[in-house]
Order: structure tokens, then sequence, then C-alpha cells
């Protein structure tokens, strides 16, 4: 059951994690002074302190931002957010930091001269952005993603700060009612090993299916 | 936002400071060692000793960092032997788990580092030192290791960010460091936001120094690449 949770929190929080580096590459490549500045600090700050920090912040002052949002937008009342909204938003944000990144230089590998080509064969920026710049990107981002993912994956372990029921919880508690940590912490190392080995595995053979048309040297 | 409960909490988290660094340079110091260590035995040529050193950099870089520093605060002491052995009187200390837990992850992770940059050491540089009469011994002393460890300085830069921020975890096992006494602040005052800037701002400029420290030593150990003046 944990285990689940923890996948789940996971996925929702690395897919989070991708919209948030996806905007964030953007305004970091973007013309905008003001964007890049933002990205930066972004990026900088939430890569330079430590990822328990950020969840702490989020569970103690999240329900608070979230209910002054919601006041600003004329609903007065308290806003509740739960264990599990509050980890994936975190671990979103850290791993969206790292994202971002990642994309960038995703991005910034794709050779400008096919911009042109498809420019000069009369293609619109979105059909550049759809046909062109996106497919190689994801190819050319699927290893740098890959790590992000297990700092994802691992990064869930410290959302039991919280007291969501994940892996990490479940087993906190299992070694606190058996008096057998050791069998429990092992069994939840074995766990995590267990989804990190399936899923560089799942990330290899992403790779090798985005690289199917590329010609190796 | 309460700038005064901001100035006020510095000295505060100020004196978790040194909890904070001396887990940062004791686990970095010991994990280089143990780095050292496992990648030797990682080139060693020997089959088991290899197996056993990559299973060991496996299991460290597979769980979560929290899972291993529970694992050795709160496991170890369920073994009665470990209870009874000479060693109990440093792992009942949350302090000698956490750098016992933060050095065991951080040579997992150096030491593929340093296996990579001992691996990038060009052949030809090795068999120039072999054809000059050097030993195995001296020329991996004199030429691979200075050559490897000025390879490896970019990427154990991440490592070393890494660590600053991975000492914050050892605030879970009761020890006060910066985040320990952020924690404990907060829920003293509810002051959420205001404690977690100091706090925050706290590691941003540890990592600030430790990077500018590693720049300092890559710009040290490269002369060749500065320009002349």
């Amino acid at each position: 059951m944990g285990t689940a949770m923890t996948v789940a929190v996971a996925v929702s929080a690395f897919a989070f994690g991708i919209l948030v580096g996806s905007l964030g590459a953007s305004a970091k490549l973007s013309h905008s002074l003001a964007l890049n500045v933002v990205a930066d600090i972004y990026t900088t700050v939430v890569r330079g302190i430590p990822e328990l920090l950020v969840i702490y912040l989020l569970f103690f002052g999240g329900s608070s931002v979230a209910t002054s949002i919601a006041a600003a937008f004329g609903y007065d009342g308290r806003v509740d957010l739960n264990a599990f909204t509050i980890g994936v938003l975190a671990v979103g944000l850290i791993s969206g930091a790292y994202s971002t990144e990642v994309i960038r230089g995703a991005v910034q590998s794709v050779p400008f001269g096919q911009i042109e080509a498809a420019r000069a064969c009369g293609m619109s920026r979105w059909l550049i952005l759809r046909r062109v710049l996106v497919p190689q990107t994801l190819r050319f981002a699927l290893p740098g993603l890959g790590n992000v993912w297990q700092l994802t994956l691992k990064d869930t372990a410290l959302v039991s700060v919280t007291a969501l029921a994940e892996l990490m919880r479940v087993t906190h508690l299992a070694a606190g009612a058996t008096r057998q940590p050791f069998l429990f912490y092992g069994t939840a190392a074995v766990l995590y090993l267990l989804l990190t080995t399936i899923s560089t595995a799942l990330f290899n053979r992403a790779e090798i299916s985005a690289n199917r048309g590329v010609r190796r040297a | 936002m309460n700038w005064q409960l901001m100035w006020d909490s510095l000295p505060r988290m100020l004196g978790g400071l040194s909890l904070t660094l001396q887990l940062i340079v004791g686990s970095l110091a010991l994990g280089a060692l143990v780095a050292f260590g496992v990648a030797l035995l990682r080139l060693s040529g020997n089959r088991v000793v290899e197996t056993l050193a990559a299973a060991y950099v496996f299991v460290f870089r597979g769980t979560p960092l929290l899972v291993q520093i529970f694992l050795v605060y709160y496991g170890l002491g369920q073994f009665e032997f470990i209870r009874e052995s000479i060693l109990w009187p440093f792992l009942r200390e949350p302090y000698w788990c956490a750098i016992l837990a933060l050095t065991l992850n951080t040579g997992a992770y150096t030491s593929e580092v340093l296996r990579g940059a001992i691996l990038s050491v060009p052949q030809g540089q090795v068999e120039a030192a072999r054809a000059c009469g050097m030993s195995r011994a001296l020329a991996f002393r004199r030429i691979v290791l200075p050559v490897a460890i000025r390879q490896m300085l970019p990427a154990y830069g991440n490592e070393v960010i890494l660590m600053v921020k991975a000492t914050s975890l050892a605030s879970t096992i009761t020890l006060m460091e910066v985040t320990g006494i952020a924690r404990r602040m907060i829920a003293q005052t509810f002051a959420v936001f205001e404690l977690f800037i100091v706090a925050g701002a706290i590691y941003l400029v540890l990592n600030f120094v430790a990077t500018r420290l590693i720049k300092f030593a890559e710009w040290r150990l490269t002369p060749y690449l500065r320009a002349r003046a």
C-alpha cells in the first residue's frame, strides 16, 4: 500500500515537475529579462536549499498561502491542503527546478539550422514547436529526465514527515510497532531499490525507442 | 513579514551552523576515504571484489538517504551483537549515526565519480610513465591520481552541494542543526516564511562558499588552462 502511494506521489510530482520545468525552461530561454531573472532565482534557490526545508515550508505554510489565494478570489474560509497535495507540490517544485535545467539544455542542443530550415519551409511557430523542437528535445532530455526521476522518487521519502502514508511513513510506523526496525527499513530499502531498478530499465527502453531513427557514429 | 523576528532568529540558527559544518566536513572527509577504497576495489580486476563494491554502490545510490539514516539509527540497535560490541557507544549517538549514514552515502556517489575520472586518464600517459621505469603503484600515485582528481572536480562539486543539503536530514534523528532549529522555531512561533527564509539563506551561503572553494581548487589545479599573462 505504502509503495503504491510512493509511486503515486512520485509520478504526480514528476509530471508536475516536467510542467514546471517546461515553463521554467521557456522562461530561461525567452528574451524577457524579468522572466530570465525569475527563472534563475527559482532554480538557484530550490536547488541550493535542502529538500526537507522546501517540504517543511509547504507543510507548515502551504495551507495559509492557499487560504489567502482563495481569499483573493473572494472565497473566505480556510483552505486545507491535504498531505498528498502538499507532498506532490513540494516534490514537484524541487523536481521542476532540476527539470528546468535539463529541458533548457535539451532545447539548446537542437541545431538552430533545423529551425531555420523549418521556417524556410513555411512552418508556423507552433508547427515548428510541435514537429521539430519538441520531439528532438524529448530525445535529448531523456537521460537527464531519467536522473531527475530517480531524484524525485527518492525525495518522496522525505514526504513521510508530513504524515502522508507513503512507503517510508508506513515503514516508520511498522518499525515502531514491532520493534524490528532493521527488518522494516531493510524491506523499505529493497522496495526502493526495486522501484529504481525497474525505472532505470524503463528509461533505457524509452531511450532506445526515442533514438530508433538516429544513426550511430 | 516580521523582519525583527528574522533578525532575532539568526543567532539561534547560526548556533546550529557548527553542527551542520561538522556533519558536512566529517562525512565528506570520511566519504572521500571510502570512495577511494571502493573505486580501487571496482578497478581491481578481481571479479568477486568488483561485484561486492558494485553492489555497495548500487544499494546506496538506489535508496533514499532517509532510509539509510533510519536504518543506521533505528535499525542497528535491533541486533544484540551490535549492542554488545565496542562500537555501541558510538552507534548509540545520533551524531555518529548521521555521520556514518552520510559517509556511506557520499562514499558510494563519490566512488563512481572517482572511478570515471581514473578511467578517463589517457592510457598513453600511463604507458609513458611505465616506459620511464615507474612501477604501477608509482605511476598511479604520480600520474593517474593527480590527473583523475583534477578531472573529477566539477562532478565532485555537485556531490558537495548534495551533501550540504543532505545534512538537513540529520534533523529527523533529533540532531539540532540548522534545519532542526528552524523546525523547532517554526513550531514555537508559527512564523513559517520568515524562519524558512533565514534557514534557506544559510544553506544558500554554504553552497555558494562550497562552489567557490571547488572553483578555486579547479583553478589551482589547471594552471595550463589559464591565459598567459
